[in-house]
């Protein structure tokens, strides 16, 4: 199972890269999408929305079930990743590159794992 | 504790992602993952383990009478090698369980069963058979491997050349892989396909020999995840969902399947009777997937429940079935209730997906 060095990672399976002009992108890690399965559909929160560290922010489908995707860290929503709207499939194929949101105003750091732990967790 | 099929260690060695079902440790998926092990069925040609499926003996004098009793259907006229689906159900009309019927000899029936309906199939068919007959479980002793797919027969041609010719008939006492097998052209995928019963002992060893010989055919294993979407894209009920101890199979949508010409069976009266649901086939317009147990709405007036609810991957999109008031029209604009979202839905036909070629 992959897992990048320079993210950071929840014990629910997301993952948040902390950009330098302080906004964070997050997504689901390459464990999430291999337990989850063949992921079908997303149901995408909208620009604007505040999402809350630990709070379920939107969700995915796979053929057998849904399942809530938690906020890493607390955040407004500055961008949503609408290509995964069409092409969902992308979260199972390249799950660090399949992106959800774009997140401003960062806070509620204290959840985060660094990759060695979640490495550590997954194995 | 859950039971193991005689080929646990195999799915283990194939990678199959195990989950409990009907008190079996059985495999979702495999490697390839629930979209390619359907294509596979769908196009091509995959294998199931399907070990849990209980099996009964029932023979004796009146075993035609007692298996005309006991289930909704008519076996009179069954011939020998002949298999026959048939519903079994409570003096209310509701399912105790569905199954097949094999007529074996003139006074012979083997009749397979769902895994998780077993002990109580067998209780009920105790306390309900008469007369002159011998019943008897089976089911520790068979293992149970299903082979479907529009390139099932190229397969199991290679392994045995006793192939029963025509769909929904079997061959007994025939050599398949070096092993003795009952083999019947029957599935639940809505594809071609063969289901192969032999003795516990001899299911990995013919597991085995299936992957080496559907393996210039690419065939893969496949788990439970697809057997549903695969039954469900063919319309086939799944007993816990479309049948039940609260749902009566003309409610279903099975009446073919229920003889109320025949003398007397239990349930007749009741499914006599007018029904006041009917099963419904649905596909989801808005983006969304409704699952089992969502509600569904003409306008703001509900008007019945979801009993299966899933992604299509033949048709790339959320499809349904509902079990929906008898009144309403399938003219109206329904929506479906998920997860607080009301998503647009549209009256489709069954089955969902037709059969290849």
């Amino acid at each position: 199972m992959k897992v990048l060095d320079h993210l950071f990672y929840t014990v629910s399976h997301e993952w948040v890269e902390m950009l330098e002009d302080g906004t964070a992108v997050v997504g689901i890690t390459d464990f999430a999408q291999h337990e989850l399965g063949d992921l079908v559909y997303v149901n995408l929160p909208e620009v604007g929305d505040k999402v809350e560290a630990g709070k379920r922010f939107c969700d995915v489908e796979s053929v057998k079930a849904v399942s809530d995707v938690y906020a890493p860290v607390s955040g407004v929503i500055l961008e949503v990743n609408e290509e995964l709207m069409d092409a969902p499939e992308k979260l199972n194929t390249d799950p660090y590159g399949a992106w959800f949101v774009k997140l401003g105003e960062v806070s509620g750091k204290e959840r985060l794992i660094s990759a060695e732990i979640y490495r550590g967790q997954t194995e | 504790m859950e039971k193991k099929t005689p080929l646990y260690e195999c799915h283990l060695e194939a990678k199959g992602k195990i989950v409990e079902f009907g008190g079996y440790l059985l495999p979702i998926q495999y490697e390839s993952g629930i979209m390619a092990e359907h294509k596979a069925v769908r196009e091509n040609v995959g294998m199931f383990d399907v070990s849990h499926m209980g099996e009964f003996v029932m023979e004796g004098k009146d075993a035609l009478a007692n298996v005309n009793y006991l289930f909704t259907n008519d076996f009179t006229d069954l011939a020998l090698g002949g298999v026959r689906y048939s519903i079994m159900c409570q003096p209310d009309g509701n399912t105790v369980d569905d199954l097949l019927v094999y007529r074996m000899k003139e006074d012979k029936f083997y009749i397979v069963v769902n895994a998780s309906n077993r002990d109580k199939d067998r209780e009920w068919i105790e306390s309900n058979k008469f007369g002159d007959v011998n019943f008897e479980d089976i089911s520790d002793s068979i293992g149970q491997i299903a082979i479907q797919g529009p390139n099932s027969e190229k397969v199991v041609e290679k392994l045995t050349n006793q192939i029963p010719q025509k769909y929904y008939t079997f061959l007994d006492d025939v050599v398949f892989a070096g092993k003795k097998v009952l083999i019947s052209r029957t599935g639940y995928t809505g594809e071609d396909g063969f289901e192969v019963y032999c003795r516990s002992e001899d299911t990995p060893h013919l597991w085995n020999e299936v992957l080496k010989a559907g393996a210039e055919f690419g065939l893969i294993p496949c788990g439970l995840g697809c057997r549903d979407t695969l039954r469900f894209e063919a319309g086939m009920p799944l007993y816990g969902h479309e049948l039940s101890e609260t749902i009566s199979p003309v409610e279903a949508g099975l009446k073919m399947f229920v003889k109320l010409d025949k003398e007397n069976f239990i349930g007749k009266e009741a499914l006599s009777k007018d029904r006041l649901r009917k099963r419904m086939a649905f596909r989801v317009v808005d983006k969304g997937i409704a699952r089992e147990h969502c509600d569904v709405y003409v306008h703001d007036e509900l008007v019945g429940q979801t009993t299966t609810g899933t992604f299509s991957p033949t048709l790339n999109q959320a499809i349904f079935t509902a079990l929906i008031d008898v009144d309403v029209s399938s003219d109206n604009h329904f929506s479906v209730d998920v997860r607080g979202r009301k998503l647009k839905a549209e009256v489709t036909k069954f089955p969902f997906v037709r059969k290849s070629k």
